[in-house]
């Protein structure tokens, strides 16, 4: 059972194609890499997915439903986090928690807030400015409240971006506990391979809006027989790059003959 | 529309509100400062003795109204503000929140909003002046106030439309609006006091009936329940026109994928 259902999805922005015809499934409780270097159409796909961003063609199906005439009712299962996108600087941390709690229509929401707080680790902080908080505490602040409705789907755009790597590696270490204990389904995008890797039971890999390849962390290692994802990366996105030299290279030859 | 995802939103507002010093000020700084202004000016006027005109309460009605038409317009269009400044409106958007909702909830809060700046001008106005507006208006404030509330929501709506259309730098322009349409509300003089081209730009704005019904109550006491219709005309037609033109704009930062770019 497929939680998404992605056909032939599309994106133009005026000149740029930014997500060309992609179709996908999310199955059940699993994390799902969507992995592709800047520029690949990471971004615009989730917001695709979130009904900020109206697709130009192509259809997403929510838990069996058509996304846009069921907004309302997918979103309540649904949350997003992405250390591009904090929370108000304005308000306090349990302020802010308290503010999107009830957007939500959380039913016990001291409860909520005091389990999330212990889970993420930010009790110690819950009086302070949001605006006063490190990179590290702002991203865990943002897991917290992407946990407030219980969500059934995660999206997460580059959850550990910018952080230190001994903080990076704790908050991957929370997201797979969550998962397991939860069974959310998460979609995870990321250009870093060591960590999509490690975390991840599916890989989407995506370059230029396509999707080029997609597998276990471990077929593809296997596939593309390097040691690690890294490697994988580099092999397919300069494939692509390679390839369309050749294109370009063709109708060159074509337009002088 | 569900009540929940409207509290949120006022719990939002009241927390941002509740210590910020430069927010208190925008609400009663200026009111205050006009109707002191006003206050004084009117108050020497009617020592120049001309006529029979009752210039403390012309004036002091005239100004108390145009804040409170401010008030309520400033409520839409600087919640929606706050959001983009903060790249809130995408937390916002990402959970199941209407834009009807997101709406209702700045309309609650222009209309608290009103209510606490018309009960601190109202006041001091009575203390300083001793101009009763509630004397004054009786009943007729209250399809006065409602007149410039609506009149204020429009005018949000149209100015947060462009925000979303242009981005933030059009806030300047924006605001000026309001300015911009003072001269043709008839708020300090009858609409005969322009020149006769300019009377058609008065009488589309819904403010004009309310500024020369007050004038006509204070005249001769009678409801001039004509200039009332027409406000109420004129600004079911503005509300419509503005709401329809908030959601194209909203509808079109969707189309293209600029909800996290307004500041840009
Ligand atoms: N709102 C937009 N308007 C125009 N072009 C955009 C917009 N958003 C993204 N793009 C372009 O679409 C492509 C994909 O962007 P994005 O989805 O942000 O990639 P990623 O998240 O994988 O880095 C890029 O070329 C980017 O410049
Ligand atoms: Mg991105």
């Amino acid at each position: 059972m497929y939680i998404v259902e992605v056909k032939n999805l599309t994106k133009k922005f005026r000149s740029v194609t930014a997500v060309d015809g992609i179709s996908f499934g999310l199955p059940q409780g699993k994390i799902i890499g969507l992995l592709g270097p800047n520029g690949a159409g990471k971004t615009t796909t989730i917001q695709m997915l979130l009904d900020l961003i109206t697709p130009t063609s192509g259809s997403i199906r929510i838990f069996g439903k058509e996304l846009h005439s069921h907004r309302e009712e997918i979103l309540n299962k649904v949350n997003f986090s992405s250390p591009y996108v904090s929370l108000p600087s304005n308000l306090k941390v349990w302020e802010n928690l308290n503010v999107f709690a009830n957007l939500y229509g959380v039913k016990n929401i001291k409860a909520k807030i005091a389990e999330l707080s212990d889970l993420f680790g930010i009790e110690d902080f819950m009086q302070k400015m949001t605006s006063l908080l490190s990179t590290g505490q702002l991203t865990r602040l943002n897991l917290a409240k992407a946990f407030l409705n219980d969500p059934e789907l995660l999206l997460l755009d580059e959850p550990t971006a910018s952080l230190d790597p001994d903080i990076a590696d704790r908050i991957r270490k929370m997201l797979k506990k969550v998962q397991q204990d939860k069974g959310v389904t998460i979609l995870y995008t990321s250009h870093n391979m060591v960590e999509v890797e490690e975390i991840c039971d599916q890989i989407i890999f995506i370059n230029k809006g396509r999707i080029v390849d997609e597998g276990t962390p471990t077929e593809l290692v296997k596939k593309y027989g390097h040691r690690d994802m890294n490697d994988v990366f580099l092999t397919i996105v300069r494939e692509g790059e390679a390839k369309e030299l050749v294109v370009d290279i063709k109708k060159h030859t074509n337009e002088v003959a | 529309m569900k009540w929940h995802r409207i509290k949120a939103l006022l719990i939002r507002y009241m927390y941002l509100n509740k210590r910020s010093l430069p927010r208190l000020m925008d609400i009663f700084y200026w009111p205050v400062l006009d109707l002191l202004l006003w206050g004084f000016l009117s108050f020497y006027l009617e020592k120049l003795n001309m006529g029979n005109l009752n210039v403390v309460t012309l004036l002091l009605g005239a100004i108390i109204f145009w804040d409170l038409l401010s008030q309520s317009q400033r409520a839409v269009a600087v919640s929606f503000l706050e959001e983009v400044w903060e790249k809130n409106l995408l937390n916002l958007f990402v959970a199941p929140l209407r834009i009807s909702e997101f709406l209702v909830s700045t309309i609650l809060i222009g209309f608290f909003r009103v209510i606490l700046v018309g009960l601190v001008m109202g006041s001091l106005g009575l203390l300083f002046y001793h101009f009763n507006i509630i004397g004054q208006f009786g009943f007729y404030l209250i399809i006065f106030l409602l007149n410039l509330l609506i009149f204020g929501w429009s005018l949000g709506l149209l100015i947060i439309g462009f925000i979303l259309r242009f981005g933030t730098s059009a806030q300047i322009i924006a605001f000026g609006f309001m300015v911009l349409i003072q001269p043709f509300s008839a708020v300090f003089y009858p609409v005969s006091a322009l020149p006769e081209s300019l009377r058609y730009i008065a009488y589309i704005l819904p403010s004009t009936y309310v500024f020369e019904g007050m004038r006509a109550v204070i005249a001769s006491s009678a409801f001039p329940w004509s200039q009332l219709g027409l406000a109420l005309l004129t600004n079911a037609i503005y509300l419509v026109l503005t709401c329809w033109f908030f959601y194209r704009m909203f509808a079109r930062i969707k189309e293209k994928g600029t909800i996290m770019r307004l500041n840009d």
